[in-house]
């Protein structure tokens, strides 16, 4: 690719993302009190980050069998209140455990 | 109040170092050079929009299109910019907001609401450093060395953020009714996203933003906040 495009995708891509970041923050500086409003921004963060991992976790590796191990013991450890580091190595450490049983058998 | 950033930021670093890896490699493999896969990190710092964005460069897609992409793929960092413009501290503004807002993540945003009290600049700071390198370097080293690496670890760590977000969601849903019933809204419309045939056609990052807003606007409109903010 030639280096001018290549900078203009880049100025654009990086200008909407900032953007897009940016502007609310700034231009919201009061806190809101509405009860609808604070109550939708409190639940968002859950909802995107359920929305991200639902069902795309299952995809996010060669096989859905691997994947689903991952899924089931970043449950059980979330559910003990594992910290973050824990509950992500211990699921990728799974994956990794069943795509070796199923390479072997 | 950096340093308890700085340490809250490393598993989301090393998250990013895994993903960002991956990033490199593609783009690399696509045809990029080094140096603009990790120019690409430096100025996004965004996991779906730049492979999406790296879609449309190696098509040769419009601009337009390329604006527009990114707009909706990041959409949900506008109503996360929102949400934590609700908990930063007093003196977390204007300049500060201009140059931070930069850092706003999926994973950088949860952290920061998840904190007890309210964000202040320096946690802020300190929480988005160890991530921001580690998307560079991931970048880079995906870039320059990918091949390296078996196929297999790769494949691995391609969970290793889902399980992140299953560490934050969780425990949150185990002690608060309310979150775990917009938990399960969410999982629903996700997944009828994902699946029936009609709507499978809407992108990944659309999809997220409507399963979102509708299982969080349904817990709006059923268990409003009486007291508002009292734990900030």
């Amino acid at each position: 690719m030639d280096a001018g495009l290549f900078f203009t995708y880049l100025v654009v891509m990086a200008g909407v993302t900032y953007l897009i970041r940016v502007v609310p923050f700034v231009m919201i500086n009061k806190k809101i009190t509405n009860p609808y409003v604070s109550a939708f921004l409190e639940y968002i963060p859950y909802t995107v980050l359920t929305a991200m991992t639902i069902p795309a976790i299952f995809y996010s590796t060669d096989s859905v069998i691997t994947a689903a191990s991952g899924f089931v013991i970043a449950i059980i450890l979330a559910y003990f209140e594992k910290s973050l580091i824990t509950v992500a190595l211990s699921a990728s450490l799974g994956v990794f455990v069943a795509q070796f049983i199923l390479q072997t058998i | 109040m950096f340093g308890k950033g700085i340490k809250d930021g490393i598993p989301i670093g090393l998250g990013y170092f895994s993903v960002s890896f991956s990033f490199g490699i593609l783009a690399v493999a696509e045809g990029l050079k080094w140096w603009e896969a990790v120019l690409i990190s430096m100025t996004n710092l965004t996991s779906a929009g730049q492979f999406a964005g790296l879609t449309v460069m190696i098509s040769s897609g419009t601009f337009i299109e390329m604006a527009i992409t990114q707009f909706v793929i990041n959409l949900r960092y506008a109503l996360m910019s929102i949400s934590l413009s609700q908990k930063v501290s007093q003196r977390f503004r204007g300049l500060y907001r201009v140059i931070l807002g930069f850092g706003i993540t999926d994973e950088i945003f949860a952290v920061a609401m998840n904190n007890k009290k309210a964000v202040t600049v320096k946690y802020f700071l300190g929480l988005a450093t160890i991530p921001y390198f580690g998307w560079a370097l991931g970048t880079m080293a995906g870039a320059v060395c990918g091949n390296i690496l078996p196929d297999i670890v790769c494949d691995a760590l391609g969970v290793a953020l889902y399980g992140m977000f299953i560490a934050i969601v969780l425990p949150k849903v185990k002690t608060d009714k309310k979150i775990a019933a917009v938990v399960v809204v969410a999982i629903i419309v996700s997944v009828l996203l994902y699946y029936v045939p009609v709507l499978s056609s809407i992108s990944s990052g659309c999809a997220i933003i409507i399963a979102s807003v509708t299982a969080a606007g349904v817990g709006a409109i059923l268990f409003p906040k009486k007291n508002n903010m009292d734990e900030v």
